[in-house]
């Protein structure tokens, strides 16, 4: 297989897989949130009378978004408002390239790799994607000349850049002990066991980063309880001007940024695709009892292990978006600045001399 | 007013986060088990939520509820309103208008030529129906369900509320 042709194709496999799971997401919130408020949630969308437990609210929701009035403010700036959706989109999707989905699968006599690129800079590459996709924010709200929009596109671009700092710096101490910034070389170096039996995920080698990342993560995503850039009960936030699938394109990048967090945490502290004492050849039980499994077998697993790792975190975020209330903004800055990022300096501190004395 | 004071555990925000998780996250998966439950057909005297699937499964109203008005009849049909016009005196939305005509029958003083009831004023007070002196208006119809595209179409003349379909409709499903 050409290297060209394979790109295609796990590039389709993957956009596939995110933009589905965003859609799904949009579903999974409403009723997600009814089932923990006792409510029932979307089910009136009906084809030929099936409901399918409100499913077609997707359909419905995307339709609706398609036909509506695409709207400029009259002096707004036509070229960045346009813009704007775009740059979140892409900003939030391309973050995916070198996420790696699961491990080379043989697949007949060639090998799949589950990847798009695998470089020595893919966090870096990561990170510097995240923090871009403040532009999509800031052309918003400055181009549609409205002081609602505007509020919100501060509050957006001072939210990111705090907890830019501390999400980097929480990474530090992994990066220290995984000595790689490929993404690859990070879940290779979590297949090891710690005491042997324990796997050496990132969450247990380093707790406190991952509640560091997770926090900032959920921060960097703009949702509850840090929804400050769009504030839905006082400034709705800096795509109050924007309608039609403008508006639907900041929403599935919203959906989109909750699955980058859910790819992040996961392959940076959950492993990524590794399953628990599962190798290349097989399962290795801390008894020293082996059961030996048909490659394509494994592959299958890491790659349903990776699933079900992202669809948890997924879970989980929309779990915490429904739990907690949101953060008064000079409460969201204390704790951006006063408590994750010292916290994560201090991480630093300890992970070195650990590393140094051990 | 004074703060309650925190402890160190709340201060630390992370043990009352989890409280919460593990209380949302409760009601999530107890929920989710009876909504599978009942696609297979148990646990049917549960219920996953509180939420009632509103035109399909109205609400349950009470016996005592006050809906729209209805005047009573006598044996013959005629209304037994004798426009004394206490109703009209007391509605304190002043939503009634009444114009008293003379009865043919000389042993009944008055009768209402015209006996109109704004609904889009009514407050549904009820005071009407307790200072009727011939019990001629009741407001057990059980008919919640008032709209119109027009302030006029919310008018209740007097055939409207002498000739509604439903006389004793006190919906079935209901717990009295």
């Amino acid at each position: 297989m050409s290297e060209i042709a394979h790109a295609l194709i796990v590039t389709g496999y993957i956009l596939s897989v995110v933009l589905t799971l965003a859609a799904l997401l949009t579903w999974m919130e409403r009723k997600q949130s009814a089932l923990m408020q006792d409510r029932i949630g979307a089910n009136r969308a009906s084809i030929l009378g099936f409901r399918a437990i409100g499913l077609f609210h997707i359909i419905a929701d995307s339709l609706k978004m398609f036909l509506k009035e695409d709207f400029v403010p009259a002096r707004g700036v036509r070229l960045f408002h346009t813009l704007a959706p775009f740059i979140s989109a892409f900003c939030a999707l391309a973050i995916f390239a070198c996420i790696p989905f699961g491990p080379s699968v043989p697949l007949g006599d060639t090998t799949v790799n589950l990847w798009i690129f695998d470089s020595n800079i893919s966090l870096l590459y990561v990170l510097a994607l995240g923090s871009l996709g403040i532009y999509g924010i800031f052309f918003a709200g400055w181009s549609s000349h409205n002081k609602f929009a505007y509020l919100g596109a501060m509050r957006g671009a001072a939210q990111m850049l705090s907890y830019e700092i501390a999400l980097g710096i929480s990474l530090i101490g992994l990066i220290m002990i995984y000595g790689s910034l490929s993404l690859n070389d990070i879940i290779h170096y979590q297949g090891q066991q710690l005491f042997g039996f324990l796997p050496a995920w990132g969450v247990v080698l380093q707790p406190l980063a991952c509640l560091i990342f997770l926090t900032a993560g959920i921060a960097e995503s703009k949702r509850n309880p840090f929804d400050m850039p769009e504030g839905e009960s006082e400034i709705i936030g800096y795509f109050t001007e924007y309608s039609s699938m403008k508006f639907g394109l900041f929403f599935l990048a919203d959906f989109i940024e909750v699955i980058v967090v859910a790819a992040l945490v996961s392959v940076l502290f959950f492993g990524g695709w590794q399953f628990p004492y599962l190798q290349a050849d097989g399962f290795h039980l801390p008894g020293g009892t082996h059961w030996a499994l048909a490659p394509l077998a494994v592959g299958l697993i890491q790659v349903g292990a990776f699933g079900a790792k992202l669809f948890f975190f997924c879970w989980l975020q929309l779990t915490i978006r429904w739990t907690l209330p949101r953060f008064r903004y000079d409460q969201l800055m204390r704790l951006g600045w006063q408590f994750l990022l010292p916290l994560s300096i201090v991480n630093i501190l300890v992970t070195g001399i650990i590393l140094v004395y051990r | 007013m004074t703060k309650p004071k925190l402890t160190v555990l709340e201060r630390l925000y992370l043990p009352e986060i989890l409280r919460g998780l593990l209380i949302t996250t409760r009601h999530h998966f107890a929920n989710l088990t009876v909504h599978i439950l009942h696609r297979i057909g148990l646990a049917k005297g549960k219920r996953g939520a509180v939420t009632f699937q509103y035109p399909e499964d109205p609400r349950p109203v009470a016996r005592r509820l006050r809906a729209r008005h209805r005047l009573m009849k006598r044996p013959d049909g005629s209304t037994r309103c004798v426009a004394c016009m206490m109703c009209e005196t007391i509605c304190p939305a002043q939503c009634i208008y009444i114009v008293a005509d003379e009865h043919p029958d000389p042993r009944i003083e008055k009768r209402p030529k015209s006996f109109d009831i704004d609904l889009g004023i009514c407050v549904m007070c009820g005071y009407c129906v307790e200072a009727c002196p011939e019990d001629a208006i009741r407001m057990d119809t059980y008919i919640t369900e008032t709209s119109s595209f027009t302030r006029e179409g919310m008018l209740l003349t007097i055939d409207d509320l002498m000739n509604h379909h439903n006389e004793d409709s006190f919906p079935r499903h209901t717990s009295s």
